[in-house]
């Protein structure tokens, strides 16, 4: 995780104008805060096939041909993918990796931004290339991606057998597998979907089929014993190191752990099972019955249920706070331990709870306007942009980044000036 | 109404066509009859509920709903292609016998549900008691799917659906790779246009299937010219999950479907779009707006699925694309059934042909009523060895096709890519001599652009 004691928590508020941006380049894409809120980006057009990133102000050294995915690194490192003489490669602050390649994507960030990963592809094969060093070895394709907490590894799900159109029996052997830090696994499956990295990064679990019907979860390369009719994407307990995953079984869904039944109730649908950091809390996103959503925690559903849609599930280190969004036709609302929160919304945005566990904050929009909410009580000034909060340490005071009139606003507010 | 031109050495190449399916035949021949027994009974007694023993419990073989389907009606009435015939020697034979049917059975089942049904549900409109042959056939299909007996092209696009989540295997780096070409391509025309990629918050993310990526990129342009020109906050996704189609339902392997759906409908939950906006597709609009949510358990779409014929309505009601003159070539409409039937989307397709068009020549019947293009349901994604019966199979449309040619129509609106592919085979075997497009084809081409 990133240090964030040392970001400025006192100036009251700071702005970057972006109105001039309008004037000085062609157009202006969407922008990006910084995770400090000292800087907003965007990617800049200044002439035929010619981009740039204009970072507060301040175009970087060079313009590429073409520029994408503009991301800040969780360490404040801007990041985008970027191209010239039909080339691509990251930039990182302005400044390509050395190696370049027939088109890069899907960047990676490890949580204290050290390591930056995108899948890529030179030659119609694939590797993954981390901090600008791709795999040794390549693949013919290549689908999932993933990286370990601590970005030393990581690892994609891997095409190892060639099969041509129309071989569907050929398919049907296996020609797929999961491949960690380039080293691809011997055991190869019909498929592998979703993967998951332990705690200390040391081991892979994956979703797999063996076949066109029995679905098992794959660590290390060994399935589980048992199958399933289907699974989704498994976890490592935080602790024990034991995988957790959804399987259906008999028609209905419920959680397993390595290979066994863990949870006693059956659900139309469970997914998005999520951990506490001390793994004493294992909550999950459920369909308790037809059209009805919630979260079950430790197997236990909340009594409240939602009619269309429970997502962006979050839990507190310590289990006490677990947040989620829910929605109703076209209404967002944020449940936190089981109740809605009395404010609904257009649109919301994954909760962040704070360090003490106490505060949720969920950046909304309403009517085209955007804004903050903590503990249900809405943050009244309207912006045409906003990032997620983001609280102290000490969580006294949140940081809020907005854009305003045309102009960037990066500002620390004490949180009780929001909650009252 | 003139008959529709069949040659001679067409009819020849029919009798020297004999169908042999690779994905069926390896399938039957590792067959047993206890595996057929036990999977029939398997997916009869716990896949189907009360609603497979209501159908079958109350159809009274009435026929009512034999004349309703084209393949019927092109084969001369042969009760053998009527949707009671269908069923007769498929499910309700495998529940008589309970399992206890022979692997030859199966060959002839698979080749009924998969090839001979396009699911078009327009038996339906006519059965007193509103049984769903095409959910029958489906579950043959479902069947036919665990005993690993699905024809070899419609197999391998649902293997592609299950690595990839597109149709057409294209892989991670060519999807985004291709929107920017196209991208690129239409600032020659529109300078600041952008195919915005992973812009969380747009309003719309706009989903296509992958055929348009494979071999029709100019409808993506199409489609980026038309939310440029309507100034559409829009976005498309970089990531898995672009592709909104799903061979996966029509092949029964539900799992996969699921998988897919739920990788389409969790992107844009990600994105934080408030609508999906699709393309001209009816296939997969059935898949999102009713199959494969429901598989999940999500009994409306939880970010709402907008077709493109809602979308175009829509922009045109609030004048939002301006339109330099109509399209002057007299149009006929094709309702596709997984949208009319299925979306009831069948006034708004008016609106926007009217809205487009000089002059609209009805075909007959139409609407709800409308003719199948034979092309959906996956029939026409079994490839090109069943390319003459499908034809074949649907004389009618020609006939319809024909009839409404003969009162002035000289192109087919066709807003869905199987009807499309469907209707230009029609169109060919028949020597119909009709263009068909798009409406995105017919905006593009109408509509005001910079100088
Ligand atoms: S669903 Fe369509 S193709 Fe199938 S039997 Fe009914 S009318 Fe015929
Ligand atoms: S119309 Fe209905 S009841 Fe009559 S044969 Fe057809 S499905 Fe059976």
């Amino acid at each position: 995780m990133v240090d964030q004691s040392n970001w400025d928590w006192e100036t009251r508020e700071k702005t970057v104008p972006m109105d001039p941006w309008k004037d000085k380049f062609n157009w202006v894409e969407e922008p990006y805060a910084s995770p400090d809120g000292e800087h907003v980006a965007a990617v800049v057009n200044q002439d035929e096939e010619e981009f740039n990133v204009c970072v507060n102000g301040e175009t970087w050294e060079n313009p590429f041909e073409k520029i994408w995915y503009l991301r800040w690194a969780p360490d404040g490192r801007l990041t985008a993918l970027v191209s010239d003489m039909a080339e691509w490669t990251v930039a990182v602050d302005g400044v390509p990796w050395e190696n370049k390649f027939a088109y890069v994507w899907n960047t990676l960030f490890s949580p204290d931004g050290k390591n930056i990963a995108v899948a890529a592809q030179n030659d119609g094969m694939y590797c993954m290339v981390v901090n600008g060093k791709p795999w040794e070895t390549t693949f013919q394709n290549m689908t999932y991606f993933a990286m370990s907490p601590d970005g030393s590894k990581t690892a994609a799900v891997v095409q190892v057998e060639d099969f041509g159109e129309g071989e569907i029996h050929k398919f049907q052997e296996g020609c797929f597998t999961v491949a960690v830090d380039g080293q691809a696994w011997e055991n190869k499956f019909v498929n592998a979907w979703n993967m998951a990295f332990s705690a200390d990064g040391t081991k892979l679990a994956a979703e797999m089929r063996h076949n066109l019907y029995d679905y098992s979860i794959a660590v290390d390369g060994r399935p589980w014993d048992k199958v399933f009719q289907c699974v989704w994407e498994p976890v490592f307990h935080p602790v024990t190191g034991s995988v957790i995953a959804p399987v259906r079984t008999g028609g209905k869904w419920t959680l397993a752990q390595d290979g066994e039944i863990l949870w006693e109730g059956r659900f139309l649908q469970a997914w998005h099972q999520t951990f506490s950091a001390d793994g004493e809390t294992l909550a999950a996103i459920v369909s308790p019955r037809y059209g009805r959503w919630t979260v079950a925690v430790n197997g236990r559903p909340w009594s409240v249920t939602f009619s269309t849609l429970v997502s962006d599930l979050v839990i507190s280190p310590d289990g006490s706070t677990i947040a989620a969004l829910a929605k109703e036709d076209q209404t967002w609302k944020v449940v936190v331990n089981g109740a809605a929160w009395s404010n609904t919304f257009h649109m919301a945005w994954k909760p962040v709870i704070s360090p003490n566990n106490r505060h949720v904050g969920v950046k909304v929009e309403k009517q085209g306007k955007y804004t903050v909410v903590i503990n249900d009580r809405v943050w009244p000034q309207e912006c045409e942009a906003a990032w997620d909060p983001v609280f102290s340490p000490d969580s006294e005071k949140v940081l809020l980044r907005t854009v305003e009139n045309g102009q960037y606003l990066r500002r620390i507010l004490p949180v009780t000036e929001i909650t009252g | 109404m003139a008959e529709p031109a069949v040659t001679q050495d067409e009819k020849k190449e029919e009798e020297e066509q004999k169908v042999v399916d690779e994905g069926i035949e390896v399938g039957i021949s590792r067959l047993t009859e206890a595996r057929i027994e036990q999977v029939i009974n398997q997916v009869l007694n716990t896949e189907t509920g009360a609603r497979l023993k209501t159908y079958v419990n109350t159809c009274i073989h009435c026929g009512l709903c034999s004349e309703a389907c084209h393949y019927y009606m092109s084969h001369d009435k042969d009760p053998k292609w009527s949707p009671v015939g269908k069923v007769k020697q498929t499910l309700w034979e495998m529940i008589r016998k309970k399992g206890r049917v022979s692997p030859d059975f199966m060959r002839r089942a698979v080749e009924i549900a998969q090839t001979e049904c396009n699911l078009c549900r327009r038996c339906l409109q006519f059965c007193p008691f509103g049984i769903d042959i095409a959910y029958l056939i489906s579950m043959v299909r479902r069947i036919c799917h665990k005993l690993g007996i699905t024809p070899l092209y419609i197999q391998d696009t649902a293997h592609s659906h299950s690595v990839t989540m597109n149709q057409m295997w294209v892989k991670g780096d060519e999807w985004p790779d291709t929107l920017q070409w196209q991208e690129e391509e239409a600032r020659g025309e529109f300078p600041t246009l952008r195919i915005p990629l992973e812009k969380e918050g747009a309003d719309i993310m706009y989903s296509v299937i992958a055929p348009e990526p494979k071999f029709q990129a100019q409808l993506i342009y199409q489609a980026a010219a038309i939310m440029e020109v309507a100034g559409v906050d829009w976005t498309m996704p970089a990531d898995m999950g672009w592709d909104n189609s799903d061979m996966a339902m029509f092949t029964g392997d539900n799992e996969i479907m699921g998988r897919v759906k739920r990788t389409h409908f969790e992107l844009a939950a990600r994105l934080r779009v408030k609508r999906i906006v699709m393309g001209e597709c009816g296939h997969a609009f059935r898949s999102v707006y009713d199959t494969g949510n429901r598989w999940l358990g999500w009994s409306h779409p939880p970010i709402p699925i907008v077709h493109a014929i809602d979308f175009y309505w829509e922009l045109l009601k609030d004048n939002r694309i301006p339109i330099k003159e109509k399209y002057p070539e007299p149009v006929t409409l094709h309702d596709p059934c997984n949208v009319i039937r299925g979306g009831g989307l069948m006034e708004k397709a008016r609106y926007v042909a009217h809205a487009l068009c000089e002059t609209v020549v009805e075909m007959h019947p139409n609407r709800e009523y409308n003719y199948c293009c034979c092309a959906g349901g996956g029939v026409i994604n079994c490839g090109p060895p069943y390319k003459l019966k499908r034809v074949k199979s649907n004389r009618v449309k020609a006939e319809q096709l024909m009839d409404a040619k003969a009162r002035g129509a000289k192109v087919i609106i066709s807003p869905c890519h199987n009807c499309h592919s469907g209707l230009k085979d029609i169109k060919n075997y028949y020597d119909l001599h009709m263009d068909i497009k798009f409406f995105g084809d017919i905006i593009y081409q109408i509509m005001e652009k910079p100088e």
